[in-house]
């Protein structure tokens, strides 16, 4: 004979069986590889987006000038490129002219032959510079700079001008944190989409392999689904571990090489305190709703019809609370940060930009709470919606989908 | 077991009164899904230490019935009380259980889903996988125990399931359709696990449409059908429900002596078939040879559960019932 368990007991029984089964399939090895893919994509879009930028936008002057006139141009660029730097284009002679030959900017341009943006012709002391009207304006200055320099007409020493950089005070810069707190966010929300559709999955795969009556018979179902959630959670933090060391490893490795996220006003140890409280909050919020959709289906293509609002609903949430961020004080933050399923991804937001720490904590509770109700309901649903038996009736798809109440035993 | 002959159904306070003390009792259990009525006001009782049989054909509601028990669904109305406790769950641990949809993780080794299965009911886990090995080995699996669950045919898979659901050793074993699936060895040993489980004072209840496993195992039966129990109680009573049965062969094939037969008697090839009348075999007999019938054989024997379940249940029920008998038997 043995003891009663308690739910606790219960759910980690679940957990541990989960947890090994997971850590252990191939699944996970995905789901370790997941944070590549984003970046993997994001690097090749970026590269491919710069190399197109570049190519289209080439940041340079072709000059047609009489030969002296060119010649004077470039000595002048080569004075001046070390003061100005990037606000003076790149300069590339185009055809030095024989004295009154006659040059057509226009048309040279136009034959796209050149592979400038445009072009200085005249003289330094007539220049003529052709182009689009946003080329026109941004090189306007530097080239009346440039032919000033030419003729001898610009300033021949320039004051030295000393320097003392900066950085933005910790406390008052809330401006300067939004960046930290929209990486934290955007971290968050595709942390907790991957993990919510794996324990989705896993429930859908209990039910085909017929387990789950074995399981409902010895404990209750609130123990069931804790556990798969306590399981997948786990083994999500094993994932975080993993790449956290490996950041950890890659940032020591490259020194200030990296660029570097303003301070969050909690200070970064308990923004990651936070941020890993806030990520379970997330992902068991989510995941007890999942879990409630996948309790009901019986298929992976009604797992997918059911769960596509909810991911949709997952998105708005996060737009709401990344729009709330960008006004504090409002009502929309207010509610972003008590709208339970909001709620984690605006908090985390207020930690990089307010150092107040009491409203964490009854965060936190708020969302345990709801987390607590959700898989009661979730529970409750599993077992008057689904636990049946006996020859089915005869329905139609639709009907099956939004009723799964007709079975007989 | 003393009970009232006259009574179908033995209700709860039949039982109070004559001191059995029971693994369960619920009266009045009903479960509605929409609509439909699986299982409508169905009463109940099971003695500690028997082996109970819920007998009735596919869709009956036998299904719903044990998963009210055990707690898996909860009754619309109706009460429950499983060895002592209102809540199935708090005695899950003194409770082994065998659905019908067999299923099982299929990465499993055999020794530690049945360890899983002890765990499940509060089993430490090292213990259950100790006794997991044991049990196979005890059952002539031991070449098994570290075969995963996708790698065994149906049959053992289910075997090994079978012990899962005992290695807690539970006071009260649930089984749902436990014989479906098996093959007709494996059946035997476990008609065999069940009597031995029974004899240590373990009650068990399964569910079944084979009536002769009932027949042959059982103490108590409740028959189901279409959601009712129209009997509950001992094998015995049951059967002594209907009277006995004669089978009669005569010399004669048609005569005056016809008239001495009662109504329901049915011509079987060279044989009558009927029940025996309430005034006795005496007069039949007297009757009969008066009226120079020229008997040849007279066999008087005991209604089998099968009458008995067509007598209770109808003719539908246990046309059912065959159906169902006879699919499980192609599959």
């Amino acid at each position: 004979m043995t003891g009663r368990l308690s739910t606790l007991a219960a759910a980690l029984v679940i957990a541990r069986r989960d947890f090994g089964a997971i850590l252990f399939s191939r699944a996970f090895f995905f789901f370790l590889l997941g944070p590549l893919f984003p970046v993997f994509v994001g690097a090749m879009a970026g590269g491919v987006g710069q190399r197109v930028q570049q190519s289209a936008e080439l940041p340079t002057i072709g000059v047609a000038m009489e030969s002296a006139d060119v010649e004077a141009i470039v000595a002048a660029h080569d004075q001046l490129a070390d003061r100005l730097g990037a606000t003076l284009p790149t300069l590339i002679v185009l055809k030095r002219l024989d004295t009154h030959e006659p040059y057509d900017p226009v048309a040279a341009i136009g034959s796209g032959m050149t592979g400038v943006s445009a072009i200085l012709s005249g003289s330094p002391a007539k220049p003529l510079l052709t182009g689009t009207r946003e080329k026109i304006e941004a090189w306007r200055g530097p080239v009346s700079l440039l032919t000033a320099q030419a003729l001898g007409r610009a300033p021949q020493s320039y004051p030295e001008v000393m320097t003392s950089a900066v950085t933005p005070p910790a406390s008052s810069d809330r401006g300067s944190r939004l960046m930290t707190a929209q990486a934290a966010q955007t971290l968050l929300f595709l942390l907790t989409m991957l993990l919510a559709g794996m324990v989705l999955s896993n429930l859908v795969e209990e039910k085909a392999n017929k387990i789950i009556e074995i399981l409902a018979a010895a404990i209750p179902m609130d123990a069931v689904f804790f556990g798969k959630l306590f399981a997948m959670l786990a083994v999500s933090i094993v994932g975080i571990a993993f790449w956290g060391l490996f950041g950890g490893i890659l940032v020591l490795a490259a020194g200030n090489v990296l660029p570097s996220l303003p301070s969050p006003a909690v200070g970064w140890p308990m923004f990651l305190a936070l941020g890993v409280v806030y990520f379970a909050c997330a992902y068991l919020l989510l995941g007890s709703v999942f879990l409630a959709i996948g309790s009901l289906a019986t298929t992976v293509r009604e797992v997918q019809t059911l769960s596509m609002p909810v991911t949709m609903m997952q998105l708005m949430v996060f737009f709401l609370a990344s729009y709330a961020m960008t006004q504090p004080g409002s009502a929309t933050e207010l509610f972003a940060q008590a709208f339970p399923f909001s709620s984690p991804f605006a908090m985390l937001a207020r930690a990089a930009q307010e150092p107040m720490l009491w409203t964490h904590a009854a965060a936190v509770a708020w969302q345990a709470l709801w987390i607590v109700v959700l898989v009661r309901v979730g529970a409750r649903l599993f077992r008057t919606r689904v636990m049946k038996s006996g020859p089915a009736k005869v329905k139609q798809p639709r009907e099956r989908l939004w009723n799964m109440r007709k079975a007989t035993a | 077991m003393k009970m009232d002959l006259g009574n179908w159904q033995v209700a709860n306070g039949d039982r109070s009164q004559t001191d059995i003390p029971l693994a369960i009792e619920a009266p009045g259990l009903v479960k509605r899904f929409d609509d439909f009525t699986a299982v409508d006001g169905i009463d109940i009782s099971v003695p500690q230490g028997a082996i109970y049989g819920i007998l009735g054909p596919n869709g009956a509601g036998k299904t719903t019935t044990l998963r009210m028990l055990l707690g898996i669904v909860d009754p619309d109305e109706g009460e429950r009380r499983v060895l002592g406790a209102q809540r199935p769950h708090d005695v899950a641990h003194a409770i082994g259980y065998l659905p019908e949809e067999r299923g099982f993780y299929p990465a499993m080794k055999a020794y530690e889903a049945i360890a899983f299965v002890g765990a499940l009911r509060g089993l430490p886990l090292a213990e259950g996988r100790k006794r997991g090995r044991e049990l196979l080995e005890e059952h002539g699996l031991s070449y098994a125990a570290e075969r995963q669950i996708r790698q065994m045919s149906k049959g053992m898979a289910q075997q090994v399931q079978i012990l899962g659901t005992l290695v807690h050793e539970p006071r009260l074993v649930v089984f749902d359709e436990p014989f479906s699936g098996l093959d007709a060895i494996n059946q035997g040993k476990l008609e065999r696990m069940i009597r031995a489980l029974a004899d240590k004072g373990t009650t068990v209840i399964f569910s079944t449409h084979v009536i002769a496993h009932a027949e042959r195992l059982c103490d108590e039966v409740a028959i189901i059908a279409g959601g009712k129990v129209p009997f509950a109680g001992a094998v015995d009573v049951a059967r002594d429900r209907i009277r006995p049965q004669v089978r009669l062969e005569t010399r004669q094939a048609d005569g005056a002596w016809r008239a001495a037969l009662p109504d329901d008697a049915r011509k079987n090839g060279r044989f009558r078939n009927f029940s025996l009348p309430e005034s006795g075999v005496e007069p039949l007999l007297r009757a009969l040879i008066e009226s120079e019938a020229g008997i040849l054989t007279l066999s008087i024997e005991r209604a089998g559960l099968h009458d008995t379940f067509v007598a209770i249940a109808g003719e539908a029920a246990a046309r059912a019932l065959e159906e169902n008998g006879e699919m499980e038997q192609m599959r």
